[in-house]
């Protein structure tokens, strides 16, 4: 799991997006991500996390080829995802990255069977016994028996079992990498812990490499092996999903942590005014955090901070230069 | 007691259906208490709280029950006291708040509409109380002149949390009001209604369905299911010692942020239709401990002080 031995499956290098916004006659920027590398290794579950606006779902829709970056390059195994597919390209590359969606009352087209929605990318991908893989991945999903489900349109499902048909959508082309973006955040309490299971089996089973967007730092625990803090388009700590609960080091994680609801909190401590998040059109000339950060020091102001290595960790923070 | 809720049974009405959202609850309120409702999506808390402040709109309907506030029956009340009431007594803060904003109204204005409405100061005097509420929920004073489009998402709530406090109410109803907002910003804002409830003492009814925020900072905690309470203690005690299947499912459903505990149940099965009638227990479907008297329905019932519960095989 993430070991270094390895070589990545995707690589993220230094990848900037922006987006553009029109005034009038005035074309500004919105900063979406800026200089993000990182690298994700086969059968990895990392989790993406940092609050809206952070950049996060940005970050999957470049790699899902939604967006295009503007800087750097994305490697999947060993070759650039290029900025414009080739037909046959897109197709190879579609089979082995798919996506889960936040939402699965709006990513379900609801004048389609199950059977349809799932025999699609089949049918796209001219694979052969595609009855026989839909009632497999039914399976894999736990929707059991199968026959009772294949012939439902999505409104005779309920959230969690609509959710399992898009996830059973998602691995019915065995894809290598999975991204999901906030797949539990619509459902109901009761149902989440079943559809994390899910996820954790399937990359059991398959070694399914996941990219997993989420806002909730214990769901984040839960199911990765490691952690990647975003804000204001930057990304600011990478570390094992144990060391963001137990000791995050940048400032910012600190604060995502103080936050998080937590009920066995025995004593909770007071955040007090915690600042607002930068304007992206305008970011902060320096660290993104630096307004916000009580440990601001003058260079914090006028540069952006190099990773610094803490023990196997990566911290973009001056705090911990003098660890170099 | 500043509220009390005896059987209220409300629901939706429509093409000769009769769903019943809301089953006979019956729960009460103390002077500077802090109830968190909590409960999954279509379990009726929202459609609780509007009943409970008569702000049901059709095809929704009281069935049946009572709701006394101060002593006096609000579903009984003329529309003429009630309207009286509203802001100045008991107040809402929604989801949406911060989207209920007029759009072409300054900060300002918004709140002095509710307050010259609603008594009899001047637009000085009213701009004095604005000046204060919106430095209580920590909006500088400059900010009154701005749209609500100028503001953040949770600076928009804090304006209509500060709406609710105008005229210091007794009660304060809020229904997901931090849904919508980030974690840190929640956080932030759930700091300052605790230090406004440390100043001006008032109660609050809270409804979320995130749970572990609930169990975190409220004192009492309500849960709810297809439309009934099914458990009511002290949250600490709660969340510790669950008594109702349902609660303790809950409970082992959601990932803890501190505890190295690696395995979430999760509750199989999902919410029974509230659109056909349910016989017995409304959870025995999805009990793993469900027995034969589980076809009778339990009575929701004080089984410690201060603890009530509906099963009829207590955990």
């Amino acid at each position: 799991m993430g070991s270094l031995s390895f070589s990545p499956i995707i690589s993220f290098e230094n990848i900037t997006k922006k987006f553009p916004v029109r005034k009038g006659f005035k074309v500004q920027y919105v900063h979406a991500v800026r200089d993000v590398s990182l690298d994700v290794f086969p059968g990895e579950i990392i989790s993406i996390v940092g609050e809206s606006g952070c950049g996060k779902t940005t970050l999957l829709r470049l790699l899902s080829r939604i967006y295009v970056e503007d800087e750097g390059k994305i490697v999947y195994g060993s070759e650039i995802v290029p900025k414009k597919f080739k037909r046959k390209e897109e197709l190879e590359f579609r089979r082995k990255v798919q996506m889960i969606f936040q939402d699965p009352f709006s990513s379900l087209n609801p004048v389609k069977k199950v059977h349809q929605i799932l025999g699609r990318p089949l049918e796209l991908q001219k694979l052969n016994n595609i009855d026989e893989r839909i009632y497999e991945a039914l399976e894999e999903v736990e929707l059991t028996p199968p026959k009772n489900f294949i012939n439902k349109y999505p409104h005779e499902l309920s959230g969690g079992e609509r959710q399992r048909v898009v996830i059973a959508r998602a691995i019915i082309t065995k894809p290598s990498v999975i991204l999901a973006d906030e797949p539990t955040s619509m459902l109901d309490v009761s149902i989440r812990a079943g559809i994390m299971k899910l996820m954790l089996k399937i990359r059991d089973d398959f070694n399914t490499t996941y990219l997993h967007v989420t806002h909730d730092l214990a769901a984040a625990r839960y199911i990765s092996d490691r952690v990647a803090v975003m804000y204001a388009g930057m990304l600011l700590e990478e570390c094992t999903a144990d060391d963001i609960v137990l000791e995050p080091l940048h400032p910012y994680t600190q604060l995502l942590r103080k936050a998080a609801p937590d009920p066995d909190r025995l004593v909770s401590e007071k955040l007090g005014y915690t600042g607002e998040v930068p304007n992206l059109i305008t970011p902060p000339k320096g660290c993104p955090f630096e307004p916000r950060c009580k440990y601001a020091m003058k260079k914090c102001k006028n540069f952006v901070p190099p990773y610094f290595r803490v023990n196997k960790r990566k911290v973009k923070c001056f705090l911990y230069e003098k660890n170099n | 007691m500043l509220l009390e809720v005896r059987n209220l049974s409300a629901g939706y009405k429509s093409q000769g259906k009769e769903i019943e959202a809301v089953k006979n609850v019956s729960f009460s309120l103390d002077e500077n208490d802090f109830l968190g409702i909590a409960g999954e999506s279509g379990c009726g808390k929202s459609t609780l709280l509007f009943s409970i402040l008569r702000l049901l709109k059709r095809p929704g309907e009281i069935f049946d029950g009572e709701v006394f506030f101060k002593g006096e029956d609000i579903l009984k009340m003329d529309e003429e006291t009630l309207r009286k009431k509203r802001w100045k007594e008991f107040s809402l803060v929604t989801q949406s708040a911060m989207n209920a904003l007029n759009p072409v109204y300054k900060i300002k204005d918004q709140i002095m509409d509710v307050i010259l409405e609603h008594s009899d100061y001047t637009k000085i005097e009213a701009l004095e109380i604005i000046e204060r509420v919106l430095q209580m929920v920590g909006i500088q004073k400059e900010r009154m002149d701005s749209y609500p489009h100028q503001l953040s998402g949770g600076m928009k709530q804090r304006v209509a949390i500060a709406m609710a406090l105008v005229f210091s109410p007794s009660l304060v109803v809020m229904d997901e009001p931090t849904t919508a907002l980030d974690v840190v910003v929640q956080r932030s804002i759930m700091e300052q209604i605790d230090e406004i409830r440390n100043t001006n003492k008032f109660s609050m009814i809270f409804v979320t369905h995130d749970i572990s925020l609930l169990f975190e900072i409220s004192k009492r905690i309500a849960i709810m299911y297809a439309g009934e309470l099914v458990e009511l203690g002290q949250t600490k005690q709660v969340y510790l010692n669950p008594l109702h299947p349902y609660t303790s499912g809950l409970i082992n459903s959601f990932p803890k942020l501190t505890k190295e505990t690696k395995e979430y149940k999760g509750i199989p099965g999902k919410i029974p239709d509230l659109s056909k009638p349910i016989i017995g227990c409304s959870f025995k479907e999805r009990c793993q401990n469900r027995k034969e008297l589980c076809n009778t329905r339990p009575e929701f019932k004080e089984v410690i002080p201060g603890r009530w519960v509906a099963c009829h095989f207590p955990l």
